[in-house]
């Protein structure tokens, strides 16, 4: 694939980052086996992320975005599995990496944030046991060492008296605070690569802006690669280096986020991007996307979107390939919104 | 906290004097005692004369009321047949109804946890539907047909282990107990096990519905996602979630364990409160039914009030409310 190499190219200058990107994702299909028939929640996904660098995945529900970040886990569950392509880090490939390595590597070197704070954290155990036992999984270290360890973690992601926190239950912190702890876990081996799920999901506005300034803060300066998986094109548009947006199953456009922003070249990410809210489209209809996301199943063949698309023909019964428009930019469309088209 | 116990001591005392009237009154309408207690050669002054010394003359009323007197100062009454207090005859044969429920208890705890465990862990296995079968067998038989069927197979045929009695016992900590013997503890195997069948049955069925729904938690996905071991996962992740319900159902059901006893004690002849609750049926020794009922009621109302506290020691968001009131 040529994204891995283009970016490469493109962003080795500016960055200290190793020549090698973090994490290569290779044409990687994830499907579940159901009795309904085989759902194909990730089809042909491929993408690349540097170190230090955030990629924004971004999607509605159901594109795929969260499965794709499980795969890279390994923590896909029956009838669920990788069918086919490459996950490659640090040049390691995980498709086919063993059980043992792949528990290793989770939690040490690729870290996950999830969804839901009030979920995530166990609701019968304290935070410092749950801290402790993340460093302890991965190496050897005393008891007090791994709590001077977690209090420091949670001290750099902005928890206040960090020490009282340790001792508390999940329940008797708040969404906000809980979420930090779950990035303090995140970071507290320094993983290469942190996969955030929608984290600021359930979170108020003014604590979703604080977390999301932490987090890139966090990852410029320990130089961590990050997925952030989300459903709001508003969050990643501040936050990510590049966009990815997912459209059942697959990508369907790539490129640095200014661009996709401000010229998104899709017709899905054209939609997406006229529904989000804003200050000066007060008074106005929000623009939808006519439809629903289609169910995996037995999905038609030729481009997924057809069917809710505005620009759909003929052609798009036959599946579009990549496109590689621009470099770093891509695109998966027979009839992109190009710039000299007045798109 | 200590507003709540209050509250809950208050109930519990509502509860056992409703429970003391239904008992006195219920055993007074299954039958007359004189009838069974008298030589039938007695004359009619020899009869007048013993229901005068039972007490039995007196409206039933005053009998209640002299009845709730006795028990504010621990006094049942005697038993017609022994002639002893009521109370210490079934003391006397509380530690072998004990050791047999604590024995059951235990049994089904170490043998109902980990197939539940397993069962929940491995839903498609084939040995999880063999145990769930199991425990359908261990609900839907009755305890006493198991029981027979128990001596017939491992003490009659296979002789491995005596079907009847106690055995030897042995004093530790001040205990006297026939757990603490090798000869004890094979004459305790098959009534324990007898006993505890359907309380393995239903740590099985809890265990294996918490496991089912806690596995696919957020919290258990993100231990994982951790790079925990899946013997740390299971072993505190989700063992300590789900041990809430099941100590919960455990510790109420011992209430019950005891009191089933009566059927487990009387098929393997164990000298346990509950044999002598059949044998006093049998007999109309209304003192020492009605003790042994107002024993049991104290003993239920006893164990959901430790429950209770047991239940907010394991989880902390109960522990906080507590604190907050």
């Amino acid at each position: 694939m040529s994204v891995a190499e283009d970016t490469l190219e493109k962003t080795s200058s500016q960055r200290d980052g190793s020549a090698v990107p973090t994490l290569v994702v290779e044409n990687l299909k994830t499907h579940f086996f159901t009795r309904a028939g085989a759902v194909k929640a990730v089809d042909d996904v491929s993408f690349s992320v540097k170190a230090g660098e955030i990629l924004g995945l971004a999607g509605e529900s159901g594109s795929g975005k969260s499965i794709t970040g499980f795969s890279v886990l390994g923590l896909i569950d029956p009838p669920g599995r990788i069918v086919s392509g490459a996950i490659r880090f640090n040049g390691e490939d995980l498709v086919t990496a063993s059980p043992e390595r792949l528990q290793d590597l989770r939690g040490n070197r690729i870290a996950m944030i999830f969804q839901d704070p009030m979920m995530t954290l166990n609701p019968v155990l304290r935070v410092d046991t749950q801290m402790i036992e993340a460093i302890q999984a991965h190496r050897k270290m005393d008891r007090k060492a791994a709590r001077q360890r977690a209090y420091d973690a949670l001290e750099m992601v902005g928890i206040p008296s960090p020490g009282e926190r340790l001792n508390a239950y999940p329940h008797q912190l708040s969404g906000g605070m809980r979420q930090r702890v779950a990035i303090a876990i995140a970071f507290l081996n320094e993983p290469d690569l942190i996969i955030a799920d929608e984290p600021t999901t359930a979170l108020d506005v003014t604590i979703q802006a604080q977390i999301l300034h932490e987090a890139q803060a966090l990852c410029r300066r320990t130089g961590t690669a990050m997925i952030w998986i989300t459903h709001d094109l508003a969050v990643v548009a501040g936050l990510a280096d590049r966009i990815a947006v997912m459209y059942a199953g697959r990508i369907v456009e790539t490129g640095q986020t200014d661009e996709v922003i401000d010229h998104p070249l899709h017709p899905y990410s054209v939609g997406l991007l006229g529904s989000v809210p804003s200050a000066n489209k007060r008074g106005d209809r929000l623009n939808q996307i006519p439809g629903m996301t289609p169910s995996l199943i037995g999905l038609p063949s030729g481009c997924a979107f057809k069917a809710r698309c505005p620009r759909a023909d003929d052609h798009c019964d036959a599946t579009p390939e990549v496109i590689e428009e621009m470099p770093g930019r891509e695109i998966r469309c027979h009839h992109p919104h190009r710039q000299e088209a007045g798109a | 906290m200590s507003e709540f116990m209050i509250r809950r001591l208050l109930q519990s005392a509502i509860v056992i004097l409703a429970m003391s009237a239904i008992v006195f009154f219920g055993v007074n309408v299954v039958g007359d005692p004189v009838d069974m207690l008298i030589n039938p050669e007695a004359d009619q002054a020899d009869i007048e004369a013993t229901i005068r010394a039972l007490g039995l003359d007196r409206p039933i009323g005053e009998q209640y009321l002299f009845f709730l007197k006795g028990i504010w100062v621990g006094d049942f009454g005697k038993s017609f047949i022994f002639g002893q207090p009521a109370l210490q005859l079934i003391l006397q044969r509380m530690p072998a109804t004990m050791e047999l429920a604590f024995a059951a208890l235990f049994l089904s705890i170490v043998i109902g946890i980990p197939l539940g465990l397993f069962a929940g862990l491995r839903p498609e296995s084939n040995v999880s539907k063999g145990i769930m079968a199991g425990s359908i067998m261990g609900f839907s038989l009755p305890t006493f047909w198991v029981g027979l069927m128990m001596i017939i197979i491992f003490a009659v045929e296979l002789g491995w282990l005596p079907s009847t009695g106690r055995g030897d016992t042995a004093t530790f900590l001040g205990m006297t107990s026939s757990l603490f013997t090798l000869d004890g503890l094979s004459h305790v195997c098959l009534p324990a096990f007898n006993l505890a069948l359907l309380k393995i049955s239903l740590v099985v069925r809890l265990t294996r519905a918490g496991t089912r729904e806690a596995v696919h938690q957020d919290y258990i996905k993100f231990a994982r996602a951790k790079g925990l071991s899946s013997r740390r996962i299971v072993g505190v992740h989700l063992l300590k979630n789900i041990l809430i319900p099941v100590v919960t159902v455990i510790g109420l059901e011992f209430g019950s364990l005891i009191a089933f006893s009566v059927v487990t004690e009387t098929i393997f002849a164990w000298p346990g409160m509950g044999k002598l609750l059949i044998e006093s049926i049998l007999v109309l020794d209304r003192p020492v039914i009605v003790a042994y009922l107002m024993i049991i009621v104290a003993l239920f109302v006893l164990i959901n009030l430790v429950v209770d506290i047991v239940y907010s020691l394991l989880d902390p968001r109960v522990r906080l409310k507590d604190q907050g009131a």
